[in-house]
């Protein structure tokens, strides 16, 4: 699972819905792996609207990645911006582990590279 | 000259023996994905999600359809072992897009952030008349068996729907003539999404349609 996809999810356990603490889902004993992929430009441009930055940042750096702290006001004219963010959402792979929620604590576990967002029927 | 079919001679594995195999209805899909490349391309999906991706054939296609130009194409299913086929059939197949699994039903948990945000979302439910008892009964009868009218899964996802759309965010679902798609296309209406046939075809008993909603 890439940091991109990460940025995409959001706990949804019923009754669970601080928006500060269900959303980035936090990591917990993940394997993290780099995988080389061909920078895209321009689909990286298009796709940073769509992107939460705040979560980003703080899912970065709990992992030890280096994040700018925010977008510039060109971005698309901003090589390193782009190789950085390149390097961080969609060759940053996350293979195995869990992401715990911060308002309920659930956890959702991430095997072979694809997280798990089922709940069982109590829960949603 | 038509997109080569995505491979998908993988499924024949032991490990995926309770995935969905291409079928009918899946190339019919494919068709109707091809058959709107211009329009596709020129919307330039950055979101695409496919719910219930089984062996992943459409989700990959979809790459295809939209190559040169590159999206997020993000597969769910609830069955671990389409999430693995998914992974496969896209890995096999060459395209600009990237692609992620994720096991979930429908789009739950990934609802939240990608409200209003989808480009392009595709469903190919598990349409078949059934007993409402053999719905989710197996891993492999939650990939066909449909209940009432074949529409008792569908139902669930539906007025989800164009809350998940983008402005002009376009969504395809696969439905045969006994889940009532006139029906099915006056409910979206009444939501505010304009749908239409935009190809059926007949195979075997089942009287296949593909139906495209657009949001305004």
């Amino acid at each position: 699972m890439r940091l991109l996809t990460h940025n995409m999810l959001k706990c949804h356990v019923k009754n669970c819905t601080d928006p500060d603490k269900q959303y980035p889902l936090r990591f917990k004993d993940v394997q993290i792996e780099q995988i080389e992929y061909e920078a895209n430009e321009e689909f990286l441009v298009r796709m940073l609207p769509r992107i939460d930055w705040v979560a980003l940042v703080k899912t970065a750096k709990d992992l030890n990645i280096a994040i700018p702290d925010s977008v510039p006001e060109d971005p698309a004219s901003d090589q390193d911006f782009l190789q950085s963010l390149h390097t961080i959402i969609m060759e940053t792979h996350v293979t195995e582990g869990s992401m715990v929620c911060d308002g309920c604590s659930h956890e959702y576990k991430i095997t072979k590279g694809i997280a798990n967002m089922l709940l069982a029927e109590h829960e949603i | 000259m038509g997109l080569p079919t995505p491979d998908t001679g993988h499924l024949r594995r032991a490990e995926y023996a309770t995935v969905y195999e291409p079928a009918e209805d899946t190339y019919l899909l494919l068709d109707a994905l091809e058959n709107d490349r211009a329009e596709l391309q020129a919307q330039r999906p950055t979101v695409c999600v496919e719910i219930g991706s089984g062996s992943g054939c459409v989700s990959a296609f979809l790459g295809q359809v939209l190559s040169p130009y590159g999206a997020l194409i993000l597969s769910t299913d609830i069955n671990p072992a389409a999430n693995g086929a998914t992974r496969e059939t896209v890995g096999k197949t060459a395209s600009e897009s990237v692609f992620d699994q994720c096991r979930t039903r429908f789009v739950q948990g990934l609802d939240g952030r990608l409200a209003g945000k989808i480009d392009v979302l595709i469903f190919n439910p598990p349409y078949v008349v059934t007993a409402s008892d053999e719905v989710d009964s197996t891993i492999e009868a939650a990939a066909w068996a449909g209940g009432v009218r074949g529409r008792e899964v569908l139902d669930v996802l539906m007025p989800q729907v164009p809350g998940l759309l983008s402005p002009g965010g376009l969504f395809y679902l696969v439905v045969i003539e006994q889940n009532r798609p006139d029906d099915i296309i006056s409910e979206f209406k009444a939501w505010g999404l304009s749908g239409q046939r935009v190809l059926s075809r007949r195979a075997g008993i089942e009287s296949l349609s593909i139906l495209r909603f657009i949001k305004a």
